[in-house]
């Protein structure tokens, strides 16, 4: 298993967010979470990029216990994440920005460049915006740039914290669209959503989160048909 | 009449007014960046300012044994040889002001950031008891004595503070923050050869006039001062721009937790940006020492107010601003002397600060260094 998470438990003070949640990440795969508000989605995935304590535990990556590692080693080993919210930096120009995704790896201009490149063949619209500041862009570019800038670090585990949100529905489906794409380059993809049904038909397998624990699993096209799960997150 | 005076002497006032705003630019550089990046007023970086004063001197007399008040007695014989000696003496200045500020983050600050350890509380605690007992005893020793025998029942104190809060107060960094300071001025007070007293330090070069500009003698010490300053914010641009560290500070300043997640290592991002900070203030010190000539254990004092004024009037947080709120105010200090007397000097200052910040609650140029593309 790529990433595998055991029985986590993490607090924001005395409030337990997370309540001993299992789940993994196979090679290849794009696996999602799915849940309501506040469920816990977010705190899971800034727990696994290393910015939450974890109070009980483990998080292995690739057979190697990294629960007590910081960021930065992780983005080193390939853990590298798009968070909710975008978090691109407004001051910083598009490509500023992008070549903060290879700030852990440093290297070469011409790496640097082939890189880039890569990112504008997905996202086009970045490349016209290149030395535009972050803060002017759209919240469909900047969350292209967000992704992008992910990539950059070419991570080998690809955290995706609601990258739907707020989107206009064609720009919803173009963005599930890049990340099967990407996927399809062999980078294994973890999806947090809320928008269910769209990541349900994107992934191989899915974990239902309710306030801080998992409830449901199954492979993305079982949770489709569950009639729990339509009731709850697919409205009806 | 002073009105006359004002325009006899204006660009005399607007020479020496640039270059004392220079010198409170470079000082606002440290604030801001502190700011920028920790949202913390660093209010013992008057302190890296004055310990960099000491490290200028102590290159000139003792490092290069240059002698007082001796004209002509220059131990260097060309100007590539006294350019070397000036690089010298700043570099000297740099170290101490650089060291200083990055120790003052270890001890003072990086302890009480997260959820403030034990350390961070015995330091806070020392330093609170240092500071209360100043305000009944007079004696440096007896504080000490006094504050170290305070800080197992203040550090307690602290730590259930500590425990209770998810992160140490707001309030904590100030205290450790004033505490520090007066806790540097006292040490130099007490170690240095002239304990309380004014410091002489050396003149490195003659003070000719080097050329006249609409009436105004220009000197050259004075040129020095503008051209280094000028130097020193545009190296630290492109530092902050170029460089993949000035990068991380920016990215820090604009968005801490993205920046950990895209693996920035943000406590080696919080000691580098110190550093920049101190660097700047040695560079500071050292073109203060070149025009004034002296250093005192409690200099850093009004020149730090003065600087974080700066800070403030150009825009807290933004590094354009620290140079335009600098210039600004030397040069307003200097008119408001001419036309007031030089006693209203450092009230006109803060005249200023108030009506700018009445208009602009942002200062002049508004915008953070989290905002702003510096
Ligand atoms: N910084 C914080 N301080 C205190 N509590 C927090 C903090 N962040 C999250 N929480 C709490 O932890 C729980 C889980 O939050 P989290 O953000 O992980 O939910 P989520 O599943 O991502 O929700 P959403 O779909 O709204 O993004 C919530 O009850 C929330 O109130
Ligand atoms: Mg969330």
């Amino acid at each position: 298993m790529l990433l595998e998470v055991r029985d986590l438990h993490v607090f924001y003070g005395r409030i337990e967010a997370l309540k001993g949640i299992s789940f993994g990440v196979n090679q290849g795969e794009i696996v999602t979470l799915i849940g309501a508000n506040g469920a816990g989605k977010t705190t899971t995935m800034r727990t696994i990029s290393g910015v939450r304590t974890v109070a009980q535990g483990s998080i292995f990556f690739e057979g190697r216990d990294i629960t007590g590692i910081a960021p930065h080693e992780r983005v080193k080993l390939g853990i590298c994440q798009a968070p909710e919210g975008r978090g691109i930096f407004p001051g910083m120009t598009v490509r500023e920005n992008l070549e903060m995704g290879t700030y852990v790896r440093g290297g070469k201009d011409s790496q640097k460049s082939a890189d880039l490149e890569h990112v504008f063949h997905l996202f086009p619209r970045l490349k016209e915006r290149i030395d535009q500041n972050g803060g002017t862009l759209s919240g469909g570019e900047q969350q292209m740039l967000a992704i992008g800038r992910a990539l950059m670090s070419r991570p080998r585990l690809l955290l995706l914290d609601e990258p739907s949100m707020g989107l206009a529905p064609m720009l919803i489906a173009q963005i599930f669209q890049i990340v099967r794409s990407i996927n399809e380059e062999g980078i294994s993809v973890l999806l947090v959503e809320q928008n269910a049904t769209q990541a349900l038909r994107a992934a191989n397998r899915a974990y239902v989160l309710e306030t801080g624990y998992v409830v449901k699993s199954g492979s993305g096209s079982e949770l489709l048909d569950d009639p729990a799960v339509r009731a709850a997150y697919l409205g009806g | 009449m002073r009105d006359w005076l004002l325009y006899r002497t204006f660009w005399d006032l607007t020479i020496t007014g640039l270059a004392l705003g220079s010198i409170y630019s470079l000082v606002a550089l440290g604030y801001t960046l502190v700011y920028g990046v920790l949202r913390l007023i660093n209010f013992a970086h008057s302190e890296i300012f004055m310990v960099g004063t000491f490290g200028a001197l102590m290159a000139s007399q003792e490092f290069l044994g240059i002698p007082m008040l001796e004209d002509g007695g220059y131990p260097y014989r060309t100007g590539f040889m006294l350019l070397v000696f000036l690089v010298f003496i700043l570099l000297c200045a740099m170290v101490f002001s650089g060291l200083g500020a990055v120790a003052l983050e270890r001890v003072a600050y990086k302890s009480l950031r997260g959820n403030g350890d034990l350390f961070g509380a015995v330091v806070l605690a020392f330093l609170t008891g240092f500071v209360v007992s100043m305000v009944f005893v007079d004696d440096t020793l007896a504080n000490v004595i006094v504050a170290a025998i305070l800080t197992a029942p203040i550090t307690m104190g602290y730590m259930s503070l500590f425990r209770r809060g998810k992160q140490s107060p707001r309030l904590a960094f100030l205290i450790s923050a004033i505490g520090a300071s007066t806790a540097i001025a006292e040490a130099m007070a007490i170690w240095g050869p002239e304990k309380r007293e004014q410091y002489q330090t050396p003149r490195i070069l003659e003070k000719d006039v080097l050329f006249s500009f609409l009436g105004a003698d220009v000197r050259v010490d004075n040129v020095i001062v503008i051209v280094g300053a000028l130097l020193m914010m545009v190296a630290l641009t492109l530092f902050v721009n170029k460089s993949r560290l000035g990068r991380g500070v920016r990215a820090v300043a604009q968005d801490a937790e993205t920046a950990r997640i895209l693996g920035v290592n943000v406590d080696m991002i919080i000691l580098v940006t110190f550093a920049l900070g101190g660097v700047m203030a040695g560079g500071a010190a050292m073109l203060f020492t070149l025009v004034y000539e002296q250093s005192r254990f409690n200099i850093g004092f009004i020149l730090g107010v003065k600087s974080f004024t700066a800070a403030v009037l150009g825009g807290i947080g933004n590094l354009k601003g620290a140079l335009l709120g600098g210039l600004v105010l030397g040069l307003v200090e200097n008119y408001a002397s001419a036309v007031f007397g030089g006693q209203w000097k450092d009230v006109v200052a803060f005249v200023v600060l108030l009506v700018v910040l009445m208009f602009r609650p942002t200062g002049l140029l508004g915008e953070s260094l989290g905002r702003a593309r510096v």
